[in-house]
């Protein structure tokens, strides 16, 4: 039963990732990633961490992703043009290094998991509290690190994506080259 | 194995069945009543007794409608926003309790849909996925008034998200678990959470307006202003879809606030088991939820629209900041022992 | 609720890698900004699943813990890149990589 779970939405997760990395418009390919992460979500659940699973979904999916959207919408961004000169070898090479990656590193695995069978999943290992207690006791100062990480970004992202302030007045040449229809706020 | 999908599949239907094609026509009818009632008019009065058939003639209506597609639109992306308004806000019932542990044929059978201890992060992550239906709805009609709507409604909708989950956060940690039985057993045995933590009772409840684009903050659907917001483009059995799915959302998370916030599907001082206790459970979370349906439908029609602004500002600079105050409180009060039955 | 137990690590592990492959391989090919960032967040979760499966094979939860902080890099990432998009747009009225090349020699 798990098996079939785990291969349909791991095609599920693959399919949609193939449609993030080639889709022409910018939209479908963030909705793709959507799809992706939901199916990812359910393989943390089979792995037996339901709680990362339910935070994959309610801050990357409905989150980031809803960021994303806001950025794609508010600037209007076009879909990609068609191919020109040099792209195609671009991206065979690009094939050619995934591929290769792939190749390199699947061995690796069946070499390292067939030392060591994964345990039997208890009750406790998948419950919150030992979560928080082991995030709250033994990473704390990673916690608290990250805490101030994500301050930074707010303060960091708000400076960076406000309108320029006004150029003084009488200075030759110095309006910002931005017509007033670029205005984004909502 | 069997017998777990059995019970399984006959809760889901139970649910769906009377959230579903209950909850819709319903609401429409107790909306549209209430609503004349309060403005000292009759309200749809023509249509069988007390206009009750009046639900009835609108689907039938909706279906008859003839069904445009704007022209220029992102076809896949257009058909798919009704259906993401509908199955976020469907899912979200799995988690609700509303009853006693059944026992039979000598199993138990608890009665909620879930049973995975991440119970009301599940809720919470499912409705969070609601906001795709307003952004693709508006993105997709190829209309700059939509666009506009869809994208306002969905910063309004992430803005008040963290502020419920806050407050619901608060809410938890005298049960000490994610699980919503533990959370009913825990007021059954104590007292409403209502009680203790007016404060985030009352950010849920704001938030929980916010969140199902309901008047006061009804914005991005405001049919004065943006035309229709960011279901302009839509008509027919399509609109109809997204009221649905307004409703059936508001429906969650009212339930979601009486089971954390007014004991669930339980009564201060009355301890049934079985069928009946399961019967009697039942009919009390209805009761209760549509205690909150009918504040909903009196606070639509008795509040002015909030402007954009003005909503952004009470998201993030009062609800956040009284959410986190709240949530302080509480585990101050819940270290210092103040809170009954917990360690 | 029966705990799963029946899927091997190995295949988690397997997808993960596809997933980062697939990933690279759009992070390199991509000419729309958004894009490439779409195919950062792939690698990124893909790690997310590795991690995860490793945690699980090692009965450890430190695995789990370290998605957590990778979840909330990434959501900083993605808020100060977007900002970053949003700020280079205003000036070039682009997003094409191809044509923000200022600062090549």
């Amino acid at each position: 039963m798990e098996t079939a779970i785990f291969l349909l939405f791991a095609a599920l997760a693959l399919g949609s990732a193939l449609m993030v990395v080639t889709h022409k418009s910018p939209v479908y390919a963030t909705m793709s990633l959507v799809v992706t992460l939901f199916s990812l979500a359910v393989m943390f659940v089979l792995l037996g961490a339901p709680f990362i699973g339910a935070l994959q979904v309610l801050v990357y999916a409905g989150a980031i992703v809803v960021l994303f959207l806001f950025v794609l919408m508010l600037l209007n961004i076009s879909k990609e043009e068609h191919q020109h000169e040099g792209q195609t070898v671009h991206r065979w090479v690009a094939l050619l290094g995934a591929g290769a990656f792939v190749g390199l590193v699947v061995p690796l695995i069946y070499r390292a998991t067939q030392l060591r069978n994964a345990g039997v999943l208890t009750e406790e290992f998948v419950s919150i509290r030992g979560f928080a207690r082991d995030l709250f006791t033994r990473y704390l100062l990673q916690f608290e690190i990250v805490g101030l990480l994500l301050l930074v970004a707010v303060v960091a992202a708000t400076v960076v994506a406000r309108k320029p302030p006004p150029a003084p007045s009488g200075v030759p040449g110095a309006d910002s080259p931005v017509s007033p229809s670029l205005e984004i706020e909502p | 194995m069997q017998f777990d999908l059995l019970a399984t599949a006959a809760k889901m239907a139970l649910m769906l069945g009377i959230f579903i094609l209950g909850v819709a026509p319903i609401m429409l009818w107790v909306e549209r009543r209430m609503s004349a009632f309060m403005q000292d008019r009759p309200g749809p009065n023509r249509l069988g007794p007390l206009g009750l058939v009046q639900g009835v003639a609108d689907a039938v209506k909706f279906m008859f409608k003839e069904d445009v597609t704007p022209a220029g639109a992102d076809k896949p992306l257009y058909l798919m926003a009704p259906a993401l308004a509908l199955i976020p806000a469907l899912s979200t019932y799995v988690v609700i309790p509303f009853g006693p542990d059944l026992t039979v044929s000598g199993k138990t059978v608890p009665l909620i849909v879930s049973t995975g201890s991440a119970g009301v992060l599940i809720f919470l992550a499912l409705s969070s996925l609601g906001v795709y239906s307003l952004i693709t709805a508006g993105y997709a009609s190829n209309n700059k008034f939509s666009l506009l709507g869809g994208i306002r409604a969905s910063a309004q909708l992430i803005s008040y998200e963290l502020a419920l989950t806050v407050a619901v956060l608060a809410a938890l940690i005298p049960a000490g678990s994610f699980y919503l039985p533990d959370v009913v057993a825990y007021q059954q045995k104590h007292l409403w959470m209502v009680i203790p933590q007016a404060i985030g009772f009352l950010v849920f409840l704001v938030a929980m307006f916010a969140e199902t684009n309901r008047l006061p903050f009804d914005l991005p659907e405001a049919e004065s202003e943006l035309i229709a917001g960011f279901h302009t483009e839509y008509g027919a059995m399509r609109f109809a879809t997204f009221f649905m799915g307004e409703y059936i959302s508001m429906t969650a998370l009212s339930m979601l606030a009486v089971t954390l916030y007014f004991g669930g599907w339980t009564l201060p001082f009355v301890h049934l088991t079985g069928w009946l206790g399961a019967i009697v459970g039942l009919a009390v979370l209805l009761g209760k939820v549509s205690l909150f349906m009918l504040f909903y439908v009196w606070v639509r029609w008795t509040f002015p629209r909030f402007r954009y602004d003005q909503l952004m500002r009470l998201g993030w600079k009062v609800l956040l900041p009284l959410a986190i105050l709240n949530l302080l409180l509480v585990a101050v009060a819940t270290l210092a022992g103040w809170f009954p039955g917990v360690g | 609720m029966s705990l799963p137990t029946s899927v091997p690590v190995s295949w988690f592990l397997v997808l993960a890698a596809l997933l980062f492959a697939i990933g690279i391989a759009g992070a390199l090919t991509r000419r729309n900004g958004i894009g490439i960032f779409l195919s950062i967040e792939l690698m990124l979760n893909a790690v997310n699943v590795a991690l995860v499966g490793y945690s699980r094979l090692l009965g450890e939860r430190t695995g789990q813990i370290m998605v957590l902080f990778v979840m909330a890099v990434a959501a900083a990432e993605a808020a100060v890149g977007l900002g970053l998009f949003i700020a280079v747009y205003r000036q070039r009225r682009t997003i094409d990589v191809n044509r923000l090349n200022l600062m090549r020699w």
